[in-house]
């Protein structure tokens, strides 16, 4: 077992799944993650630890060698990381095909489909072949295993989004596909170039010293999956579209696996602090404007991506150890986070901060929940992001990236005011929206539970956390200055947010979207096409008019000359002829004597 | 598909905290008393030790991360009231719509 890479037990789950119902089906997707944590953790997890990095499996294919399940403790870390993900995920979900939950009101909006069956059976099997194509691609020890995987994570994380079945999720589908597999190409066309300069497929510290056209080419390919600035749109486009489990999975994988990818083969790239940086600072502004809570979700996704990016480029032990772990404690306070979204969604049909408010009165439990992961990203003390983004600002600072450091104070400040308070304040409490409902079905609190219990655990004891994390450091994060200091950042900005509410200078949400680089493609590129194309046609239209006009104008003087009536069609008398050669003659001795 | 079990029509009108002022009133104070402290901690780090100061520590001294903290959102708020007035579109801006349109007004408006 322990050679046996772990998508294919969630492949294998995923045929099962497709033919099984009911009771079985609800089994066996609880069973696969956990059987597969269970192995991954006794096989791998012990070789690794005591005997190093490992190949499990190699096959020869045209001179060059693929391995499909490469193990050390980075893969390891988002192996265990992509497992618990995926039973929080189906445990969540564990309730569709079952219906509209009781004290839904999701009817009243017409969404009652959508929270409680939306294509139950295909949202399963897609959501366990997405979990194996996660795995695949952070075990792939080869370029084009992991491009494969690459893949297929797009090909079968769309049917999340598609499941939601309505235009607009069908139409973001269809963007999000093509983006993802132009990430793919892109993957394959440098792993391409990378191994006719190397001579090798082996993926590994690739960086961009050296690498010319290929390093930079996969850079861009594993920045577009990681959603880079200009080509972070699929993740606030897709995640609003889909349905209130579909999101809790896809916020899961796709950008953790990139962040893998940048944390294997770019550490230490200086253009990532930039960029990285880049992407903690501007999702913040439209998270403050954004009506829709699961977009804020997206950008705030964004947000945290980019201290991972940064902690990658920055590239000492504690940074890349902080940007991976950060990665790890993401996916479950995030996770938490679009699973108390899901849970309003499900039980209200609404998403938008205009449409909630009050819910604390109905839904406390998950209320409660929704401010633990708040809490977790927020970086409050004995919670998660508290001993995993502190290791990337430590290193930002002893590094000397001082202004870099600024910006994400700054932006922690941000995520503290979108995901912190923002989330649970436009809600569950804000306003009161008058609407009544119930908590959601027991197996979302339990996961949502789960989720909460993980964020304090790792909280609470970084050092047992530490020890999966790939690199040698000494970082002790429970020290009286970092709790204070963060404590007052944070008490301070939440007292920033009362005064602008209570001055009236926090703005209102409103019913609108707010334009962002997805206008380059959704309106920019078809205004384009439909110009040029409008252009093209007038041109075509002109030059096929003038060229008509030509030949007719040609013909017709053809045809005066040689034409019925032509004087050159004409036939001629011999007298004027000579008269003609006489006269010629003239001319010549004229002009010759 | 289920149609029939919408809750409000069997849950009674509940009352929150949020819904008694003085519960309000006391949340309020509660949170300036903690900031209030945090404030006066920053006297507890005169002693202690700064394995990683940061210029700006090193300049201001006192008071960096309340004081950042705070401006931090104010900051973000007023930039982000501009930004949207100019990025502001209506719901079905993709779907064919234009310029936002306050509620109620007659022309479009804007934030």
């Amino acid at each position: 077992m322990t050679s046996l890479p772990p998508f294919v037990l969630f492949f294998a789950g995923a045929l099962v799944v497709a033919v099984t119902r009911g009771a079985v089906r609800k089994a066996v997707v609880l069973a696969v993650p956990l059987a597969g944590l269970a192995v991954l953790w006794a096989g791998a997890g012990q070789d690794v630890a005591a005997n190093g990095a490992q190949q499990y499996l190699t096959w020869e294919l045209i001179g060059y060698t693929l391995s499909p399940f490469r193990a050390d403790k980075l893969s390891l870390l988002f192996g265990y990381l992509f497992h618990i993900a995926a039973f929080l995920g189906f445990v969540y979900a564990l309730h569709l095909g079952d219906g509209a939950p009781d004290g839904s009101v999701a009817g009243d909006v017409g969404e009652d489909d959508v929270v409680g069956n939306a294509r139950a059976g295909l949202q399963h099997v897609a959501a366990m072949l997405y979990a194996g194509s996660a795995l695949g691609a952070v075990f792939a020890g080869d370029f084009i295993t992991l491009f494969v995987f690459w893949e297929l994570l797009a090909i079968t994380s769309v049917f999340l989004i598609w499941a939601r079945d309505s235009e607009r999720s069908y139409a973001t589908g269809f963007r999000y596909l093509i983006i993802h597999v132009v990430s793919g190409v892109l993957l394959l066309s440098g792993a391409l170039v990378l191994a006719h300069g190397t001579g090798s497929i082996t993926f590994d510290h690739v960086g961009l010293d050296g690498t010319g056209a290929a390093g930079w080419i996969l850079l861009i390919a594993f920045g577009i999956k990681a959603g880079f600035p200009l080509a972070h749109n699929w993740i606030t486009e897709a995640y609003p579209e889909s349905t209130p489990t579909g999101t809790v999975f896809l916020s899961a994988f796709t950008t953790k696996v990139a962040v893998y990818a940048l944390a294997r083969g770019f550490a230490g790239a200086d253009p990532l602090i930039y960029i990285g940086t880049a992407m903690t600072f501007f999702p913040i502004f439209f998270a403050v404007l954004e009506n829709d809570l699961r977009r804020v979700l997206g950008y705030s996704m964004i947000n945290q991506i980019g201290f991972m990016v940064a902690g990658i480029g920055i590239g000492t032990n504690m940074a890349v150890n902080g940007a991976v772990a950060h990665a790890f404690a993401d996916v479950i306070f995030k996770g938490l986070l679009f699973m108390a979204m899901g849970a309003v969604m499900t039980m209200t049909g609404r998403t938008k901060g205009t449409d909630l408010g009050g819910l604390y009165k109905t839904m406390p439990f998950t209320a409660t929940l929704c401010i633990v992961g708040a809490a977790a990203i927020s970086a409050f003390p004995l919670f998660s992001a508290f001993v995993t983004k502190s290791m990337i600002m430590v290193a930002a600072i002893e590094e000397h990236h001082y202004v870099v450091w600024l910006f994400m104070l700054f932006a922690s400040a941000g995520v503290l005011e979108h995901a912190g308070i923002k989330i649970p304040f436009f809600s569950f409490f804000a306003h009161d929206s008058g609407i009544r409902t119930r908590e959601p079905p027991r197996n979302m609190l339990v996961a949502m539970s789960i989720g909460a219990v993980l964020c304090v655990a790792i909280g609470v004891f970084p050092s047992q956390f530490y020890t999966l994390l790939p690199l040698e450091m000494d970082y002790h994060p429970y020290d009286l200055r970092h709790v204070l200091t963060q404590l007052q950042l944070l008490a301070f900005g939440a007292l920033g947010f009362v005064t602008l509410v209570k001055t009236g200078v926090y703005p209102d949400e409103k019913r609108a979207v707010h334009i962002d680089a997805e206008v380059l493609y959704r309106k920019l590129g078809p205004w384009l096409v439909r110009t040029v194309g409008a252009l093209a046609l007038r041109i075509d239209a002109y030059v096929r008019a003038s060229v008509l006009e030509f030949v007719r104008t040609s013909l017709g003087a053809v045809d005066r000359s040689h034409g019925e009536m032509g004087p050159l069609a004409r036939s001629w008398p011999a007298g004027s002829m000579i008269l003609w050669v006489a006269l010629l003659l003239a001319a010549y001795l004229i002009f010759y004597l | 598909m289920s149609h029939g079990h919408h809750g409000h029509h069997e849950v009674k009108e509940p009352i929150g905290w949020m819904d008694r002022p003085e519960k309000v009133r006391l949340f309020f104070r509660f949170f300036y008393v903690i900031c209030a402290a945090l404030f006066a901690a920053e006297f507890l780090l005169l002693g202690a030790e700064n394995a990683h100061p940061h210029p700006l520590e090193e300049r201001m001294r006192f008071f960096v991360y309340p004081v950042y903290g705070f401006l931090s959102f104010w900051f973000l708020v007023l930039l982000a009231r501009p930004m949207r007035t100019l990025l502001i579109r209506s719901e079905d801006y993709y779907e064919g719509g234009g310029r936002y349109r306050e509620p109620g007004a007659g022309e479009g408006g804007h934030d």
